[in-house]
């Protein structure tokens, strides 16, 4: 399979199961969407006729085209099969192994942000501050239950996880204190809204925590509609100076500013945009996840606009790759060279396998997505999971699971997508939430994209 | 004419 588009002035062709990329020309972009369809004959007198006005496209190019892509496709690099199906159930089985866990120190927050997925902050449930020794036996746990993997991953989440702030560093140095006799290495992050950053918290990310997320929406009419506290007030004056200060501090890397779009924004470009302009280098925003019957959820309507902005954000950073002051954009961070392995694209995050959330009293989540929904709590980290014929279904869930998504040319990219997005516009963890789909699809195709116009203009991602 | 081809578990990447 491949999937073949029309983008910025480039042709280009995604091989779907050898996640090879081709730029062509536009005879070539005929031909190859031809190759399966017609004979050569049939195919040559087709470029023929349509380019008879051009004196590039010769009958002795036809020739050497139709040679150039059956090399590739004795290369695997062109129409390449799929030949990952039958061994996707093994990869899934050999991943009940824990390696990460999202660590709720805080149900609780500051800020009381309309579109929170989590309450504001609270989950539907009582507030609440990890303690010390729950978190440290969520860490033994997470240790005692990862095998012989050495690293490990735990994000600092709420709530507002800076509301718990002396409870977090303790738990680093615990972290740190089980490393060596452990054989394990702790890699911590740190997910917040900001208004408690300050220069102990900078100091102390810098130096133990891997990367930090920082919440902003973009425009300070975007930020505060939706990013407020209790009474209304907006909190975009408050953080933004402080996240300057904190992703400099940083050197401009291994930080995320995370912004998230509404249908009160469907032109997002200029949110991501004004948060370069900002200064910051790391950008990321998503689509809401809410109910529909919010006044701020997308719809169907939104799509063709939200498509067209993916667009003009790429568009724009190619600009600004040119002039050498570019930024990144999580969704457009492609390695095509040194991607992840099949095992990690089939599977996907790892969900209710290899990472699990941790509420303030030490329940267990498939994910934070999934925290208060008690149909979804597994167990505890004293007495591990309980509920096996839950993580069942994460377990079975990857992109073979998934019928919708057999002929997708994105399904080796997103990896069947999001489980709790499934969940909740589905009411399955292995359905489709198309919508995601749609944004998905158009992301990989600006992604690369981007890929093929550095490549083509031998830019240097610099920033 | 002008094909340019751009390119050709343990469990220890990030989450």
């Amino acid at each position: 399979m491949i999937h073949a588009y029309k983008m910025n002035g480039y042709n280009i062709i995604i091989d779907q199961n050898s996640g090879c990329v081709h730029s062509v020309d536009e005879a070539t972009f005929d031909i190859i969407n031809l190759y399966k369809e017609k004979s050569k004959d049939e195919i040559k007198a087709y470029i023929i006729e349509k380019y008879k006005d051009d004196p590039e496209v010769t009958p002795e190019d036809i020739d050497t085209c139709f040679g150039d892509i059956e090399a590739l496709i004795a290369d695997g690099r062109l129409f390449a099969e799929d030949t990952f199906e039958q061994t996707a159930a093994q990869f899934k089985k050999k991943q009940g192994v824990l390696k990460a866990l999202c660590l709720h120190v805080a149900h609780g927050c500051n800020l009381a942000c309309k579109y929170c997925f989590a309450g504001k902050g609270e989950y539907f449930g009582p507030k609440g501050l990890m303690s010390l020794e729950t978190g440290k036996r969520a860490l033994d746990f997470l240790i005692e239950n990862s095998g012989t993997r050495k690293n490990l991953e735990v994000d600092f989440f709420g709530g507002e996880p800076l509301l718990n702030w002396e409870v977090c560093k303790k738990l680093v140095a615990y972290g740190r204190s089980r490393e060596k006799e452990s054989g394990k290495n702790f890699r911590f992050t740190l997910t917040t809204n900001g208004l408690l950053v300050d220069d102990d918290v900078i100091e102390f990310c810098n130096k133990e925590m891997g990367n930090v997320v920082l919440s902003l929406d973009g425009r300070k009419e975007t930020h505060d509609r939706l990013r407020c506290f209790p009474s209304g007030k907006g909190s975009y004056d408050l953080v933004t100076e402080k996240f300057k200060r904190f992703a400099d501090a940083r050197n401009q890397r291994d930080y995320y500013m995370r912004g998230t779009y509404t249908h009160y924004n469907t032109d997002f470009a200029a949110d991501v945009i004004h948060m370069a302009d900002l200064g910051f280098k790391e950008l990321s925003v998503e689509p809401v996840v809410c109910s529909g019957t919010e006044p701020y959820a997308l719809r169907q309507s939104d799509l063709t606009a939200l498509k067209e902005q993916y667009e003009i954000l790429a568009n724009e950073m190619l600009k600004r790759y040119r002039k050498g002051n570019g930024f990144t954009f999580y969704h457009y961070m492609i390695d095509l060279e040194a991607g992840p392995c099949i095992v990690k694209r089939i599977s996907g995050c790892g969900v209710g396998t290899e990472y699990l959330a941790v509420t303030p009293n030490g329940e267990l989540y498939p994910c934070h997505q999934f925290v208060g929904d008690e149909k979804f709590l597994l167990g505890d980290i004293w007495n591990g999971i309980r509920r096996a014929d839950i993580l069942k279904q994460f377990n079975e869930c990857n992109i073979y699971s998934h019928k919708e998504c057999k002929d997708c040319f994105a399904k080796l990219y997103c990896s069947g997508g999001c489980a709790a997005n499934a969940y909740h516009s589905t009411g399955s963890v292995n359905g489709v939430y198309e919508f995601g789909c749609e944004l998905y699809k158009k992301r990989i195709e600006c992604a690369i994209m981007l890929k093929v116009a550095q490549a083509e203009e031998n830019l240097k991602v610099e920033y | 004419m002008k094909i340019n081809t751009l390119n050709s578990g343990c469990g220890e990447c990030q989450t």
